[in-house]
């Protein structure tokens, strides 16, 4: 039978804020256990929670971004648990009426764009962290997470494979980058991923039993996890047996998950509306007013490089891939413009190649836009070839000669020969000296004519302009 | 000095004619004579409350006095209160000392009132006898077999014995008004969100509320400029400007409307209550008020209602107290489990598990539209009375509690009848509603009956105005008990 795999992902987004949801205390990362946990954050008897606007105006931008319904009123109920890390036992979420609802997010699968629907976002804090070693057979707890701020992000399951749904928290990911609402610090547990993954009989209608898998805290294993369990779903099936609903973890050592709990162990959280906050009115002129703050957005952006570039969707989705790399893109461009798809490759290639190879991010990329404009320039002109230009950003990349372009050019002499009769003099040179290859061509051997251009490039030590050299061979030897 | 009003007191502060430190050693003395009978407090700190003597009177020295500066004040055991025993009546919290000061005992420091001790109360404010305290029932000063009502007994104890002069208590359901009564004394609970809860340990967030209870309704009125004011911390403070709440006292009551709702003078009140609540109107009638009927059709939903919402939120207020961070933890635990199961099991009273059981129960899934949605309906319902009645009154009058004070034992064994105590005072708080007790006579075995006022929201200055003028030509706000 052929089977189908069907995604739907939770992402838990931490919220770029000074300081916690209901509480004054800092969210800063590593400080030493405890020291950010105001009294409010400890639950003592008496403390109140009091919003953060700076959170709510995040939830909102990420609403606008993906052109969902920001609901007014919205409204905060608690989630009733027990657990040491968690103070109060219950935190505050959203349950019914959550601050964003709808709305969708594009991802691009090679040259076809794919429609992710989300269901909801909601607003709720962090618990603390359970530390279970170092502490003889007790545990410690750390409230400094408490009441970190989260948008958790829900998705309608309309993935179909471990590829599609990691596309899709790639874009996420990138997204929340984009308009500056979390630092996407994967490691620091910043974009953490809940995948709920089920199978079904191709063609089927109807969804087959879940399984969430928690906490994937990179996007390899969300692929791994998701595939895993998608593997073990359809051997029962397969085998006639039934998947059963629960909960698992991922265990990135073994590359598998396994049981957490069953359906049947899940809680009641008893949620209801938290008394102590009121409903949370947005006013209209406040929504517009962030949906001025807000930046282009990636997908406003891929449709214009298409458009205006001519560039591919997929150029145009990989370019968007961050809002630094686009923003460095549209540095370049805005200066070369007539020559984006040149840009466009160069940025692709050599610039991120490069950065990847020494782990660095484009914001910190040695080479600035202006200069790499004025390189890609001398090749456009002519002045040098594409290979030779690659000579020329080693330099710049090296930070030689103060990086100008055109000193590195003359230093290196790597200035094209375009001179038709200096060329036409080599040709002349070599096809004296290479009688056989001209024999073999005119024989109809095509790749010796390959060969008589790398000698006449060899001759001009490479600083004719390939191009010109073929045509005027192509010539001389048509004669 | 025992039976003065504030206002006497500050006199006689203002005029040098006792000291602050003069005045708290009286009243410490008479705490630490009577409360061995009496238990009206849980913690007494006579160094800690001279302290603050001593600084009041350099405040008054220096000019700076207000008008409680100085004054002692006893703080029911709800109010975190930086460096006191802070136990909410509750084993749970029995080794629970404040780091922080409550918004409302913020501002008694900030006014130089000096803070005479913890009050004693039902464990975290469950109950209408105060026998639910950990630190053991409060006892009635009209009465040493009669309950003083609850949950701030104590402090209606404390006030009624002459320990204090005022004291402040907490109102869910009638925690203030109905002690007020039983105790004799005034009380008042104001508009929801007047008073700051940050700090106030919760029981029911969407109710509770602060108030003051003291002899008379200036002295409550000199109590409430304090007590109230937006609070920041508290989300649902309102944020509204300070209002002086003595403007209104000596404005004469000629053409007052007094709304008596049909619902509450019928079957249920005990005809003691009925004949004392009966000569208190007519005493209004001939202040120039007059008593209309009115109708609050849905208040006798109010006690069911209540004991759905106040649970079920208690249930989760609660989940806090676990033996982690602070309050009492069992000695012996196999997991954590066991932990959590025997530090509640342990901590608890048994009326606190009976409320979080119950609570836990109408919020679970299935039953949660059925009890908690509804009863929200309800609640709504409720408030839309009182609206539609205040279309016709200014304000609506009756019995505070069905009868006078029981005595102890008698309905511990029977949490219904408890509960139908606050028969009358739980609709306002389920609508938010001020409300206030007066006492306005005494019943059976000499025990005192409270008259209660509802106003519309706000309007606690036109309320303390009535009971004020009332307290011009009666004087049962100045009886004492033979302690």
């Amino acid at each position: 039978m052929q089977w189908e795999i069907v995604i739907g992902l939770e992402v838990h987004a931490q919220l770029s804020t000074q300081s916690k949801i209901f509480s004054g205390a800092s969210i800063a990362y590593g400080a030493m256990p405890n020291t950010q946990a105001c009294l409010v954050d400890l639950a003592l008897p008496g403390v109140l929670p009091v919003l953060n606007r700076g959170a709510v105006e995040r939830a909102i931008k990420f609403g606008l971004a993906i052109g969902a319904k920001i609901n007014s009123p919205s409204i905060f109920a608690r989630k009733n648990y027990f657990y040491p890390d968690l103070p109060k036992g219950y935190q505050i979420s959203q349950y019914e009426l959550p601050i964003v609802e709808g709305g969708d997010i594009r991802i691009q699968m090679g040259e076809t764009e794919k429609q992710i629907r989300l269901t909801r976002a909601h607003l709720e804090e962090d618990a603390g962290k359970s530390l279970h070693e170092d502490f003889h057979s007790m545990s410690g707890i750390d409230l400094n997470r408490a009441g970190t701020p989260l948008l958790e992000i829900v998705s309608e399951p309309d993935m179909r494979s471990s590829t599609e749904a990691v596309a899709y928290a790639k874009t996420l990911h990138s997204l929340v980058r984009w308009i500056g609402i979390c630092d996407g610090n994967m490691q620091e547990g910043s974009f953490r991923c809940d995948a709920n993954v089920s199978v079904r009989p191709r063609g089927s209608e109807t969804l087959g039993t879940r399984c969430e898998i928690k906490n994937l805290n990179s996007f390899r294993f969300l692929e791994k996890a998701i595939e895993f369990e998608a593997e073990r779903q359809i051997e029962i099936l397969e085998d006639g047996g039934c998947v059963r609903q629960e909960t698992r973890l991922f265990d990135a050592n073994k590359g598998e998950t396994r049981t957490m709990r069953s359906k049947e162990d899940a809680n009641d959280y008893r949620y209801f509306p938290d008394p102590d906050l009121l409903p949370v009115e947005i006013a209209s002129d406040w929504i517009a007013q962030l949906q001025k703050t807000l930046p282009e957005l990636p997908q406003t952006r891929r449709a214009r490089y298409v458009s205006e570039f001519g560039l591919s969707a997929y150029d145009a989705s990989v370019l968007t891939g961050s809002r630094e790399l686009s923003d460095y893109f549209e540095a370049t461009v805005k200066l070369l413009p007539a020559q984006a798809k040149l840009c466009a490759n160069w940025i692709m290639g050599e610039i991120s190649a490069r950065l990847n190879k020494t782990d660095m991010d484009v914001v910190a990329c040695p080479v600035a836009p202006e200069t790499l404009a004025v390189l890609l320039s001398r090749i456009d002109d002519g002045t040098i070839s594409g290979k030779a230009a690659k000579t020329v950003f080693d330099s710049l990349w090296q930070g030689e000669m103060e990086q100008q372009v055109d000193a590195i050019i003359d230093a290196k002499g790597l200035k094209q020969i375009t001179d038709d009769s200096a060329i036409e003099q080599q040709i002349d040179d070599v096809l004296a000296a290479n009688t056989q290859l001209v024999t073999d061509f005119r024989s109809g051997k095509e790749k010796a004519f390959n060969a008589l251009v790398g000698q006449v490039m060899k001759a001009t030590k490479g600083k004719a302009n390939p191009a010109q050299v073929n045509a005027m061979l192509k010539k001389r030897l048509s004669d | 000095m025992l039976n003065d009003s504030l206002k006497q007191l500050a006199k006689r502060l203002a005029e040098k004619e006792v000291s602050s430190v003069e005045l708290t050693t009286e009243f410490l003395k008479r705490i630490n004579q009577l409360n061995p009978k009496y238990n009206a407090f849980i913690t007494v700190d006579d160094e800690k409350s001279l302290e603050q003597a001593r600084a009041a009177d350099r405040k008054i020295a220096a000019g700076e006095a207000g008008p409680l500066t100085g004054i002692p004040v006893a703080q029911k055991d709800i109010f975190c209160t930086q460096g006191w025993l802070t136990t909410c009546g509750s084993k749970m919290l029995s080794n629970f000392v404040s780091p922080y000061d409550a918004g409302v005992i913020e501002r008694f420091n900030a006014a130089g009132a000096v803070n005479v001790g913890k009050t004693n109360m039902d464990e975290f404010a469950m109950g209408s006898s105060n026998e639910n305290s950990y630190y053991g029932p409060v006892k009635n000063p009209w009465g040493i077999n009669a309950v003083p009502g609850g949950s701030s007994g104590g402090s209606a104890c404390a006030v009624a014995a002459r320990m204090a002069p005022a004291a402040t208590g907490t109102d869910t359901g009638g925690s203030i008004r109905q002690p007020a009564a039983f105790c004799g004394i005034s009380g008042i609970k104001p508009t929801y969100g007047t008073v700051s809860r940050y700090g106030m340990i919760a029981f029911a967030s969407s109710l509770d509320q602060g108030g003051p209870m003291a002899k008379s309704a200036e002295d409550l009125a000199l109590m409430l400029n304090v007590m109230t004011g937006f609070d920041a911390r508290d989300s649902t403070s309102l944020q509204r400007e300070a209002e002086d709440y003595t403007r209104d006292l000596e404005k004469p009551l000629l053409g007052l409307r007094i709304g008596l709702p049909k619902e509450y003078f019928a079957e249920g009140m005990h005809s003691d209550v009925e004949k004392a609540i009966e000569q208190a109107l007519d005493e209004y009638r001939r202040l120039g008020a007059e008593t209309l009927e009115v109708s609050l059709p849905n208040s006798p939903l109010s006690i069911p209602v209540y004991y759905v919402l106040a649970p079920a939120e208690a249930s989760s207020n609660l989940s806090r107290f676990d033996g982690v961070r602070y309050g009492y933890r069992t000695e012996y635990y196999e997991d954590l489990r066991d932990m959590y199961r025997k530090t509640r099991g342990e901590g608890f009273g048994p009326e606190v598990k009976r409320r979080i059981l119950i609570g836990t129960y109408v919020l679970s899934h299935g039953y949660y539209d059925a009890y908690y949605i509804q009863a929200q309906k309800v609640r709504r319902l409720i408030a839309q009375d009182f609206k539609q009645a205040f279309t016709q009154c200014d304000v609506i009058m009756g019995p505070t509690a069905p009868s006078v004070a029981f005595d102890l034992g008698e309905k511990s064994s029977d949490p219904v009848q408890m509960y139908l105590s606050d028969i009358y005072t739980s609709a306002a708080s389920l609508a938010g509603l001020p409300g206030m007790s007066v006492p306005v006579g005494f019943g059976e075995k000499n025990r005192p009956v409270g008259l209660h006022i509802i106003g519309n929201y706000f309007s606690e200055a036109s309320m303390l105005n009535a009971a004020h003028q009332y307290q011009q030509v009666t004087d049962w706000h100045q009886k004492m008990p033979g302690l």
